[in-house]
Order: structure tokens, then C-alpha cells, then sequence
């Protein structure tokens, strides 16, 4: 498994995904830096979470436009398996790796807490077909800009296309406050169009140890690498 | 010559921001006014003598870093140096 972590200015779950990637494959994954021009050949990139280059303009904005995308781009079109978790799901939309845009939430708060998230039927992606559509995650969010909206074109293509890969899911029928950020049709993450691309708002890396109150996070990603491995 | 770039959302994208202060505004008393919306102002220098060649650029900047087309329009001021 040759996996990576792309760094910005700015990135902070850099750390716990490169914790999360070592417990699962034994091996520390390899530190992308935002000015690489070069990268080696692998199999799984993560852009983490964090406040890359401040947040300025919009959120993504800036990273989207450094050199390592293009290495990214490159990445991803050798079939490379991508995952951009939060602040690395804003960047993928920013550069155009996914479609729509990510905006603030609509109540104006920053969200910080465990949320469920629920498996789509989605098309095939090495992120998800270890799961069963209607399968439930409990991960945490915190973000202040995870509100997804696209046209409506763009959200019936996404749907009938098994692009949406988790919804934010109802607990019970009284739970008003289950979507976080006012997202459109409550979607948490989506693929690209062969799969191997997920962003996602929720952050697995931040549910791996019992310590954290569950370890979803990390049963997601060992599943993910499992598959992306072969 | 002065470029003067105005961003907004466009219409239809929900601006909870505008929002925010919409009420605020009326909490003060003020209930002569809607549609209100956020955005924001990128100011800079361009060094071109000719007019279009300065829209040019800046609109070449917008799409390419500084307007999200898919959710925002821009407005491209351009003053002549005096």
C-alpha cells in the first residue's frame, strides 16, 4: 500500500490521518508538501481536513491552485484512489476534481459533534463496496462551510448516478437537526464519476480509537484501504 | 490602471449571512428594504495602458481563482489612472 498525505498551510488533520493510514497498514504513509511538483507513483492520496491557507477567499480557494494538484490530477487519472476529507472535500470542489460547491451552513455555526451517516446505493467505488446501502457510520463533524448545494441538473445526475456515497441520516422522526449544514438532499460526501474519487464533510480519521467514542472511522478507512489494495 | 472587482452570490443561492443581518437590521427599526445581499470587493492594479486589455486580464482572473462561477457573479470596475 503506497498511500500519501497531501499538506497545506494550514492543514491540521494531517496528523491524525497519517496515525490513522500507519495503524491500519503498519507503515507511515508517505508527506506530500502543497509545492511538490513531483510525486511518486501510489495508490491512495488524502487531502485532510484543516484550514488550508487560512480559509482566505473561500475556503479551498487557494490550495486548489497549488502545484501538488496538478500531481493530483495526474494521480487520479492513472486510476489512483482519492479521498478529501472536510477541508480536503472543499479543495477537491474548488479544483474541479468534484462538482458543486460547498457553502457556509446555513445556520452560521461552526458544527462540531457525532453525526450518522448513511451508505447510498452508489455506483461501485473501492471507498464503499464494503458496504451495503442503508449501512450506517458514526463519525463526527466539524465544519463551518459543509453546506453541498448544486443545481438541479447537477443533484439528479449525482443521485441517479449512484454518485452520493453517505447521506446525513434521521434518527428518529422528532430530530430536526440531524443535517448539520442545511446541505441539499442531505448529502455528507459524493464520488466522481468511476468511483475512485470520495469527498467527504465527516472526518473518519477523528473516530479510531475508543477513546474517541468509536472507532467507525477507522473500520471506514481499513475497508477502504482494503479494497483500494486489492 | 484601478481594478475594482465586485462578487456576489448569485441570485437563488441562499446568503444566510444577507440573512443575518436582514434581521438584525429590522430588530434596529429598519423595514424599508429587501433582497438584501453579501459579497465581497478585490481591489488591485493593473499595469496595461489599454482599457481592454486590463478587462481582460481581471476577467481572466476571476474565472480562473477569484469568483466560484458555480455559485457566485463579479462585476469588473475599471478606473483610469488620473
Amino acid at each position: 500500500m503506497r498511500a500519501a498525505v497531501a499538506i497545506f498551510p494550514g492543514s491540521n488533520c494531517d496528523r491524525d490521518m497519517i496515525v490513522a493510514i500507519k495503524k491500519i497498514t503498519g507503515k507511515l504513509p508517505i508527506k506530500l508538501w502543497h509545492k511538490d511538483t513531483e510525486a511518486p507513483n501510489l495508490d491512495l492520496i488524502v487531502i485532510p481536513g484543516g484550514f488550508s491557507f487560512g480559509d482566505y477567499l473561500r475556503c479551498g480557494a487557494l490550495a486548489a491552485r497549488s502545484p501538488i494538484i496538478k500531481n493530483i490530477k495526474n494521480h487520479i487519472s492513472r486510476g489512483g484512489a482519492l479521498l478529501g476529507v472536510c477541508n480536503g472535500f472543499q479543495i477537491l470542489i474548488e479544483a474541479k476534481i468534484l462538482p458543486g460547491s460547498l457553502v457556509r451552513n446555513r445556520k452560521l455555526l461552526f458544527t462540531c459533534k457525532e453525526i450518522t451517516l448513511e451508505i447510498q446505493n452508489s455506483l461501485q467505488s473501492p471507498f464503499l463496496s464494503s458496504y451495503n446501502a442503508g449501512d450506517c457510520l458514526n463519525i463526527p463533524v466539524a465544519h463551518n462551510e459543509g453546506n453541498y448545494i448544486a443545481n438541479n441538473e447537477l443533484l439528479k445526475e449525482l443521485e441517479h448516478n449512484g454518485r452520493i456515497a453517505f447521506k446525513y441520516k434521521k434518527n428518529s422522526e422528532i430530530e430536526t437537526d440531524y443535517n448539520p449544514n442545511g446541505s441539499s438532499n442531505d448529502i455528507a460526501g459524493i464520488l466522481s464519476q468511476n468511483g475512485r474519487v470520495l469527498g467527504m464533510m465527516p472526518h473518519p480519521e477523528r473516530s479510531i480509537n475508543f477513546l474517541h467514542g468509536g472507532t467507525d472511522g477507522l473500520k471506514f478507512l481499513t475497508k477502504s484501504i482494503e479494497q483500494i489494495v486489492g | 490602471m484601478k481594478v475594482i472587482v465586485n462578487i456576489s452570490l448569485k441570485e437563488g443561492v441562499l446568503d444566510p449571512e444577507g440573512q443575518a443581518i436582514d434581521s438584525t437590521l429590522r430588530n434596529l427599526g429598519f423595514n424599508n428594504f429587501n433582497n438584501i445581499r453579501t459579497g465581497k470587493q478585490i481591489i488591485l492594479n493593473i499595469d496595461k495602458i489599454n482599457e481592454n486589455d486590463v478587462l481582460k486580464e481581471a476577467n481572466k482572473m476571476c474565472q480562473e481563482l477569484l469568483v466560484n462561477t458555480v455559485i457566485e457573479t463579479y462585476h469588473i470596475n475599471i478606473i483610469e489612472d488620473k
